[in-house]
């Protein structure tokens, strides 16, 4: 909210601070408890773009949407800058892998959603166009999302949720359902943005090459229920190269933790 | 409908040409001119072959040929102006005249269809009487029962948007709140349940003695009719509500009356558009059914007036207005919905 008043500055924020205090959590199945998350301990800095790896279905994402504040944990806390997590907020903003966007709404009116939401269409309603251009979509305004390929649909939803100025980011496999090259393409634009910007962003990726491209910490999650393995530094400046022989031997070493050193 | 917009599209798209059904616009003129003819002999079989002499003469027949001689003339007319705009349709009327052009087999059966009718009912009385009219006694009953039949419709109208909008209204209301509250659908789906199979007719006999008027007996019935598909119908389209979209709107911090409105409302509306198309169908039924048996007005009223006197052209007459004013009812309604679900793909053309 505090970002807000300023006006003129769409992708202008200061990270959040999350602290994950031992957390656990598991849902219902079939009236049995399925833990999910067991014990995780995380703590991310303002400004820092950590990935979550882990084999599928082992967590990760309901560990976002923990953060997100979309459930309630079973066992520990979330703390958002020192206090703790009750619900969501539209300064932590998720992406989910599938765009989601509202096929009854125009791009604009999509990306409006937040604003709107929130009643502030009509005092900030010029940061859409701001928040559009950032992601490449100016011109796109009066689409509706069936006539928008996959990378722009994505772009649209990046937009939806950068218009807020989220102080963290939440990126569910953003770009786990685009084709490889834009994929690639989308990579570095997202690490621009955050470079530009200064929110905290939690990113959870299948890529391991992705995630080392992209974040500044690589956590590895074992299978369910998720525990931390490792807590990997990628300490490499930006922009990187996916050849750059550092990155290479971290992905050795993410490959031998997710017990798959033999197709080295 | 949508075969006329696609003819008259078609010039435009093709930069002139006009390939409908693989023929050429030389043929047009003839088409049209074998249509006129067509007319004007209906209407010479209609004036000159003298009505059955085993029966009474029938009234009217001397106005029922001019008007086939004036469709004869406007087809005359329309073959002229194709001759004319050959070989490509340049302004907006010729554009429409060659689009009519896809209607010109129908035109053709229309004219053969009232020859036979005239034959078969007042020429040679072939069919048995009253239960069946020549052509002309229909155009009587327009000509001189109009206020009557006037009266009637609007009565109808009136009677039908009253209960319909009650019901739809309802039926949204009601299905967005058994899609949203555990509560609600806790008590009312079992009542839906129960109740919405039962047709809205076999409520006649309590609604008529329940309610004060037969009039508000019959909006309730009209209102249960339409109400049910919508309430369904919204319930379901709100129940498939993809549940991301309510995570989104969550995170960016929206209140649960947006999430309602907002969100579940639009994303349900295709689903709500199935419904009122349907409870458009119930209710006319209900409509001409509670007007036969208890309201002292209305279509369904003349309807059975009629059948009471005979007069069967009356009833002909009254079937014939009331097809074109339902249709047109459900076309209004797509074209509605049209408008407001443009952002579907792929829609079903009325």
């Amino acid at each position: 909210m505090v970002a807000l008043e300023n006006t003129d500055t769409v992708g202008q924020s200061a990270g959040m601070t999350i602290d994950v205090q031992t957390v656990s959590h598991s849902f219902e199945l079939h009236g049995a408890p399925l833990p999910v998350l067991d014990g995780v301990e995380l703590r991310v800095e303002p400004g820092e773009l950590v990935a979550l790896l882990g084999p599928s279905g082992c967590g990760k994402s309901t560990l976002l949407r923990l953060v997100a504040g979309l459930e309630p944990p079973s066992r520990g806390r979330i703390l958002a800058d020192g206090r703790p997590i009750t619900g969501p907020d539209p300064s932590r903003v998720v992406v989910f892998q599938d765009p989601t966007l509202y096929p009854w709404r125009t791009v604009r009116d999509n990306v409006a959603l937040g604003l709107e939401a929130r009643g502030l269409l009509r005092s900030q309603g010029h940061r859409i166009d701001k928040a559009l251009a950032l992601v490449g979509l100016a011109g796109f305004e009066k689409a509706y999302p069936h006539q928008l390929s996959g990378g722009m649909s994505q772009r649209a939803a990046l937009a939806r949720a950068l218009v807020n100025d989220p102080r963290l980011l939440i990126l569910d496999e953003p770009l786990g359902k685009l084709d490889s090259l834009t994929r690639l393409a989308m990579q570095s634009e997202l690490v621009d943005l955050w470079r530009n910007t200064g929110f905290t962003g939690l990113l959870v990726t299948h890529d391991i090459e992705e995630a080392l491209f992209m974040a500044t910490r690589v956590i590895v999650f074992s299978g369910r229920p998720a525990r931390i393995k490792a807590d990997l530094s990628v300490d490499r400046p930006y922009p990187r190269h996916r050849g750059d022989p550092v990155l290479t031997e971290l992905r050795h070493r993410i490959l031998e933790l997710l017990g798959l050193a033999e197709t080295w | 409908m949508s075969l006329n917009d696609t003819a008259a599209a078609l010039p435009a798209a093709n930069g002139g040409t006009l390939p409908i059904g693989g023929l050429l616009p030389s043929s047009l003129p003839l088409r049209f001119s074998a249509a006129a003819l067509l007319w004007f002999a209906a209407s010479g079989v209609t004036a000159l072959w003298p009505d059955a002499a085993d029966a009474q003469e029938w009234e009217r027949t001397g106005e029922f040929a001019s008007l086939l001689v004036v469709a004869a003339g406007l087809l005359v007319l329309t073959a002229l102006l194709a001759a004319a705009i050959h070989p490509a349709p340049r302004s907006r009327l010729e554009s429409a005249i060659a689009g009519l052009s896809a209607s010109v087999p129908w035109l053709i059966a229309l004219a053969l269809g009232v020859t036979g009718w005239e034959i078969l009912t007042a020429k040679l009385n072939l069919l048995p009487r009253p239960f069946f009219v020549p052509p002309q006694a229909l155009l009587e009953v327009y000509l001189d029962d109009w206020p009557r039949l006037l009266d009637c419709f609007a009565a109808s109208l009136t009677l039908l948007a009253t209960g319909y909008t009650v019901g739809s209204v309802l039926g949204v209301v009601t299905g967005v709140a058994i899609g949203w509250s555990r509560a609600v659908g806790y008590w009312v789906h079992p009542v839906l349940r129960l109740i919405g199979p039962l047709p809205a007719t076999a409520w006649l006999p309590i609604a008529f003695f329940a309610f004060p008027t037969s009039w508000s007996a019959s909006v309730f019935l009209i209102a249960l009719a339409s109400g049910v598909p919508v309430t369904v119908l919204t319930w379901s389209g709100v129940a498939g509500v993809n549940s991301a979209y309510y995570d989104i709107a969550r995170t960016l911090g929206a209140s649960p009356r947006f999430l309602v409105l907002k969100v579940a409302v639009p994303a349900a509306m295709p689903h709500v558009f199935v419904g009122l198309f349907m409870g458009l169908g119930a209710s006319f039924a209900v409509l001409v059914v509670a007007e036969m048996l208890g309201v002292k007005s209305g279509v369904g009223w003349y309807l059975q007036w009629a059948q009471g006197w005979a007069a069967y052209g009356n009833m002909y007459a009254a079937l014939l207005v009331m097809a074109l004013v339902c249709s047109g009812l459900v076309t209004l309604l797509f074209r509605v919905r049209d408008r407001l679900l443009a952002w579907q793909k792929g829609m079903l053309k009325w």
